[in-house]
C-alpha cells in the first residue's frame, strides 16, 4: 500500500508544478500594469517605476516566477492592495463558507441520487427506470442560475419558507446558517444528481449481472443486502471518481451560486478580485483552488484502492 | 418406498430472443432420492445450466418457465419470494463453475461465510467467525483463520472452490447443486474437489446433482446419470449400467471423445462431428440425427420418446440404440 | 448456424429496439426546433417583429397583448424580439466557440494518439494540468480584462474547450489506431499525414461531431451563466442570459420575464443535447450506457 501511494504522490508534483507556472504565466499576461492599478488615481510616472522597481515587475519573467514560488512554499502568496489582508488569510475566512456550500451540496446530490440510481439498475428498462433516467437526462439541460431561480421563485418568493439570499455565520445562528445554506445547496445538489445517478445506475446494471450476485441470491440473502452490501461497493468507483472530481470543481465552480445568493465564499472573493483587478488574490486564489483540485484528485485515487482490494495489492 | 426429494416434471425453459423462441430445456423429467448423486453430462448448450437454474429458481427475468419442479414436496414455482429465500442456503445450495467470479471480489472470505450463518442460522458475530474457521478447515483449506481476512484474489483457484463449497455446505442443505465444479480448474486440483464434494455428500447424507461436460467426471461418483442433448435427456440409467451397457449412440460418441492414456501418441482424437442444433429451430426428428452414424429417415422424422423397453431401469431415447454387446465394446 | 451458449446470459433479451422508436420522437422534435430557432435567428432582421431595444416607459412589464405577442421586459422592450436577437447571440457563440476546441482539440488529440510516445504523454499531462483550472474564473478573468465582447467571449469559451476535445479525440484515435485498415496503410507504406487525413479523421469525425453538438449545449450554458452575472455580452444587446439575470428582480411581480428567455434556453439546451447524444450512441453502442 505504501508503494502506491508513493507512487502516485511522485506523480503528483510534476502536476503541481506545472500548476504553480501556469497560475503565473496567466496572472502575469493579463493586460493592465499592475503598478499602474495599485496605484490608482495618484499614479504618475516616477511613483509608477519606483513601485514597479520594488515589486521586482522590471525583472525576467522566470525570475519573477521563482520569487513568487518561493514565497509561496513559504506560505506567503502575497497581500491584497485593496484591503490589505494577506491572501492567505482572504482565503481561510471564506473557506468554511465554501466548504459547508460544498459538503451539503454533494451530500444532497447524493442522497438524491444513489437511491434513484438503484432503484433504476433494480428496475432497469422498466417505466420507473426510462422516467427518472430521462428526468436525469432533462435536468442536465437545466443550468444551475436557472435552478436557483426557480428556486427561489418557489420557496423565497412563493411559499416564503426561506431566505434568497443572505448568510449569518454557523456559531452566530446555527439554524439561521442552516436555512442560508439550504436553496444554494439543493440548487448545486439538483446539478450534481443526474451526474451521480447515471454512473452508478451505469455501473450497478453491469455488476448486477455479475455471477456473484448470482451467487449472493443462491445463498439465500435478502435483497437489501445484495444490493448495499454486495452490489454497491463494487460499482461505486466510478461514482466515487466522479463525486471527488465534483467537490474538487466545486471549490471554483460554485461562484454562480455563490454570488446568486450571496454567499461570502472563496467563489465571490474570486469575481470580486476580477472586478477590481487585484491580480495578486486572484493569483493566489486561483493557485489554491487549482492545488485544491489536483490534491483532491490524488485522495480519490487512494479512495480507490480502499474500496478495491484488487487495486491495493497491486493487481487490477 | 419413500418419495423423492426433488422431482422435475414436464420441466421446459423458454427464452424470447430476438430470432425467435429459444428452447432451452425441452420435457425433462428427473427424480433424486434423498442421499442419492445424479450426474447431469452433456455438451455446452445442451441445457443442463439452464435445467439447473430452474432447479434452483434462478431463471433470467424473462425465461419461462413450464413444468413442475416438487422440491421436498412443495412446487417450488407457488412458493413467496421470501418463503424460496429462505429455502436457499438451509435446504438448496449450489457451487458455480468458476469461483473467481462466483465469489465478490471486494468482500473478504470471512464476509461471505458469516454472512450465509448469520441470515439462515441467525448466529452471532463470534461464533459465526468460529463456525467458519471449522468450515473452512473441514474442505481442507489450511491457516483457516487468516483466510478469513482474505480476499478470493488472493487465493488459488482451488482453495476459491473449496472456500464455495464451504458456503454452499454451511447451512447443511438438503441438496446441493453443483453447477461444473471443477471446469475452471487444473486438471490436478479436479480430482480433489471431486473427492472432496464426494466424501462431504456421503458424510452430510446429501443429495447432489453434479452437472458436467465431462463423463469421465461422473464415473465413480454418481449413483445416476442423466445424458443431455439439445435441451432433451436422452438418456438416463444407474451409472454402472450406463457404462456397462449404453444404449444411445450419443452417449457412446462422447465416451469416445475422451481422450485415454492407454492410446499411442498422436491418435487423433475421435470428437464428435458437427454442431448441436439451433435451439430456435428445432428439428422434427431426432435432434442428434444430423450427426448420427446410424441415423436413417426415421430417425429424421420423428422424435423418438425416452422410454425402458427393457424395464431395467435405464431410459433412452433412440429408435436404434446400440446393441448390449457393441455397448460393452464402447468402454 | 452458431451454437447459441445459453448459459443464462441476459444480454440475448435486451430490448433495444423499443428505445430507438421512442428516441426517434424526440429526435425528431429536437431537430425541428433547432431549425425553428435557427432560423428565426438568422432571419431576425426581416420578421415582422417589433426592435428589441426600443423602450416604452409607459408599457412597462405588460403581459401578452396583441401588440407585444409575449409582453415587455422591465424597460418596456418587446419579449418576444428580444428572445429571437437572444436567441442570435446564444446560437452565434454557442455554435462558433466549439468549433475552436473541435478544431484544435482535435487536431491535438488525433496526432497525440495516433504518434504515442512522449508527445502524448506531455499532451495528456497538460490536459489533466488545464482542467485542474476553474474554466469560469478562468472566462470571467479574461473578459473582465480584455473588454467584453462577443468575440471576446467566443474566443475564451473556444479555447476553454479544447482539452476536452482533445481527451475525446484521443480516446476514439486510440480505440482505432489498432484496427486493420490502420495497419494496412501503414504497411503499404502511406505517410503519416495521409493515414490521419484519409483513414483515421473520417472515422474520429462522427463520435467528435456527437461530442461537438453536446459542446454546443453546455456553451450556450456557459454563455448563459456569464451574461446572467453581467460579465457575458454587453448590454443593451440581448441575451438570454442577460434576460434572465434582470428578470430576477421582478420575481415577484412579472416572473415570466426572467422565466420566458429560461424556458427557451432549456428547450434550445435539451434539443442539442437530445440530438448529440442520440449520435453518440449511434457512433458509440455499450448496453446499458445511457
Amino acid at each position: 500500500m505504501a508503494r502506491f501511494v508513493g507512487r502516485r504522490l511522485l506523480h503528483l508534483l510534476p502536476v503541481l508544478l506545472a500548476v504553480t507556472l501556469l497560475t503565473f504565466l496567466i496572472a502575469s499576461l493579463l493586460p493592465g500594469d499592475l503598478a499602474y492599478t495599485m496605484l490608482g488615481d495618484q499614479a504618475t510616472p516616477d511613483k509608477i517605476a519606483a513601485l514597479r522597481a520594488e515589486m521586482g515587475l522590471d525583472l525576467p519573467i522566470w525570475q519573477r516566477y521563482l520569487h513568487w514560488l518561493w514565497d509561496v512554499l513559504q506560505g506567503d502568496f502575497g497581500r491584497s492592495f485593496r484591503t490589505g489582508e494577506t491572501v492567505l488569510s482572504a482565503v481561510l475566512d471564506r473557506l468554511p463558507v465554501s466548504l459547508e456550500l460544498m459538503v451539503m451540496a454533494e451530500a444532497l446530490g447524493l442522497l438524491i441520487g444513489i437511491p434513484v440510481a438503484i432503484l433504476c439498475a433494480v428496475r432497469s428498462g422498466g417505466a420507473i427506470d426510462r422516467f427518472l433516467t430521462g428526468l436525469a437526462f432533462g435536468k442536465l439541460s437545466l443550468p444551475s442560475f436557472m435552478v436557483a431561480i426557480l428556486l427561489i421563485y418557489l420557496f423565497a418568493v412563493q411559499l416564503g419558507w426561506l431566505p434568497a439570499t443572505g448568510w449569518v455565520p454557523f456559531a452566530e445562528d446555527p439554524i439561521g446558517n442552516l436555512r442560508s445554506f439550504i436553496l444554494p445547496a439543493l440548487t448545486l445538489a439538483f446539478a450534481e444528481w443526474p451526474v451521480l445517478m447515471r454512473v452508478l445506475r451505469s455501473d450497478m446494471i453491469a455488476t448486477l449481472q455479475e455471477d456473484y450476485i448470482a451467487m449472493a441470491k443462491a445463498k439465500g440473502l435478502r435483497s437489501a443486502r445484495i444490493l448495499l452490501v454486495h452490489a454497491l461497493k463494487p460499482s461505486s468507483l466510478t461514482l466515487v471518481t466522479v463525486t471527488g472530481i465534483n467537490i474538487g470543481r466545486l471549490i471554483g465552480g460554485a461562484l454562480i451560486v455563490e454570488t446568486i445568493f450571496a454567499l461570502p465564499g472563496i467563489g465571490r472573493l474570486l469575481v470580486g478580485a476580477i472586478y477590481a483587478r487585484d491580480f495578486i488574490i486572484l493569483q493566489g486564489v486561483v493557485l489554491f483552488v487549482a492545488t485544491g483540485f489536483v490534491l483532491v484528485n490524488f485522495v480519490v485515487d487512494m479512495l480507490y484502492a480502499v474500496l478495491d482490494p484488487r487495486i491495493r495489492h497491486g493487481r487490477a | 418406498m419413500t418419495s423423492p426429494l426433488l422431482s422435475l416434471e414436464a420441466v421446459s425453459v423458454e427464452l424470447p430472443t430476438p430470432r425467435g423462441m429459444l428452447r432451452a430445456v425441452d420435457k425433462v423429467d428427473l427424480n433424486l432420492m434423498p442421499g442419492r448423486t445424479l450426474g447431469i453430462v452433456g455438451e455446452s448448450g445442451c441445457g443442463k445450466t439452464m435445467l439447473s437454474r430452474a432447479i434452483l429458481q434462478l431463471l433470467p427475468k424473462r425465461a419461462q418457465l413450464s413444468g413442475r419442479v416438487t422440491f421436498d414436496g412443495r412446487d417450488l414455482a407457488t412458493l413467496s419470494a421470501e418463503v424460496l429465500r429462505r429455502l436457499r442456503g438451509p435446504e438448496l445450495a449450489v457451487v458455480f463453475q468458476d469461483p473467481m467470479t462466483s465469489l465478490n471480489p471486494v468482500l473478504t472470505i470471512g464476509t461471505q461465510l458469516v454472512e450465509t450463518l448469520q441470515a439462515h442460522l441467525g448466529m452471532g458475530g463470534a461464533t459465526a467467525i468460529r463456525r467458519s474457521v471449522e468450515l473452512l478447515a473441514a474442505v481442507g483449506i489450511p491457516a483457516p483463520e487468516q483466510r478469513l481476512r482474505q480476499y478470493p484474489h488472493q487465493l488459488s483457484g482451488g482453495m476459491r472452490q473449496r472456500v464455495a463449497i464451504a458456503i454452499a455446505l454451511s447451512c447443511e442443505p438438503k441438496l446441493l447443486v453443483a453447477d461444473e465444479p471443477t471446469t475452471a480448474l487444473d486438471v490436478t486440483v479436479q480430482a480433489q474437489i471431486l473427492d472432496l464434494l464426494a466424501r462431504e455428500q456421503k458424510r452430510r447424507h446429501m443429495s447432489m446433482i453434479l452437472i458436467t461436460h465431462d463423463l469421465g467426471v461422473v464415473a465413480g461418483r454418481t449413483d445416476e446419470v442423466a445424458v443431455m442433448y439439445a435441451g432433451r435427456v436422452v438418456e438416463r440409467a444407474p451409472t454402472s449400467r450406463l457404462f456397462g451397457h449404453m444404449r444411445m449412440p450419443y452417449t457412446e460418441a462422447l465416451l469416445a471423445a475422451i481422450p485415454k492414456l492407454e492410446s499411442p501418441p498422436h491418435t487423433p482424437l475421435p470428437a464428435i462431428a458437427g454442431r448441436p442444433p439451433d435451439p430456435t429451430r428445432p428439428l422434427p426428428g431426432c435432434s442428434f440425427a444430423p450427426r448420427c452414424r446410424y441415423a436413417d429417415e426415421q430417425c429424421r422424422q420423428a422424435k423418438p420418446p425416452l422410454v425402458d423397453p427393457d424395464r431395467c431401469g435405464g431410459l433412452y431415447a433412440c429408435w436404434h440404440p446400440l446393441a448390449p454387446q457393441a455397448a460393452a465394446m464402447g468402454i | 448456424m452458431a451454437v447459441l451458449e445459453i448459459e443464462g446470459d441476459t444480454a440475448l433479451v435486451s430490448p433495444v429496439p423499443s428505445r430507438r422508436r421512442r428516441t426517434n420522437g424526440l429526435f425528431v422534435a429536437a431537430l425541428v426546433w433547432i431549425a425553428l430557432i435557427g432560423l428565426a435567428a438568422i432571419l431576425a432582421d426581416v420578421l415582422p417583429i417589433m426592435s428589441p431595444t426600443d423602450m416604452d416607459m409607459l408599457g412597462k412589464r405588460e403581459p401578452p397583448s396583441a401588440e407585444h405577442l409575449l409582453g415587455t421586459d422591465q424597460l418596456g422592450r418587446d419579449m418576444l424580439s428580444r428572445l429571437i436577437y437572444g436567441a442570435r447571440i446564444s446560437l452565434t457563440v454557442g455554435l462558433l466557440a466549439p468549433v475552436i476546441g473541435l478544431v484544435v482539440g482535435g487536431a491535438l488529440g488525433m496526432i497525440a494518439g495516433y504518434l504515442g510516445g512522449r508527445f502524448e504523454a506531455l499532451t495528456v499531462g497538460a490536459v489533466d494540468v488545464l482542467l485542474a483550472f476553474p474554466p469560469l474564473v478562468f472566462a470571467l478573468a479574461v473578459t473582465a480584462y480584455l473588454g467584453q465582447s462577443v468575440f471576446n467571449l467566443t474566443l475564451v469559451i473556444g479555447v476553454l474547450g479544447i482539452p476536452a476535445f482533445t481527451r475525446v479525440a484521443r480516446a476514439t484515435t486510440l480505440s482505432l489506431t489498432q484496427r486493420e485498415f490502420v495497419v494496412a496503410a501503414c504497411t503499404l507504406g502511406a505517410t503519416h499525414t495521409r493515414i490521419l487525413l484519409r483513414e483515421l479523421l473520417p472515422n474520429v469525425m462522427l463520435p467528435l461531431l456527437a461530442f461537438f453538438l453536446l459542446a454546443v449545449a453546455v456553451t450556450i450554458v456557459v454563455e448563459g451563466a456569464l451574461s446572467f452575472l453581467g460579465l457575458g455580452v454587453p448590454p443593451p444587446a440581448p441575451s438570454w442570459g442577460s434576460m434572465i439575470g434582470e428578470g430576477r428582480e421582478s420575481l415577484d411581480i412579472a416572473p415570466w420575464l426572467a422565466f420566458l428567455p429560461a424556458g427557451f434556453m432549456f428547450v434550445t439546451v435539451l434539443a442539442f443535447n437530445i440530438v448529440g447524444d442520440t449520435l453518440r450512441a449511434l457512433t458509440d453502442p455499450r448496453p446499458g450506457a445511457l
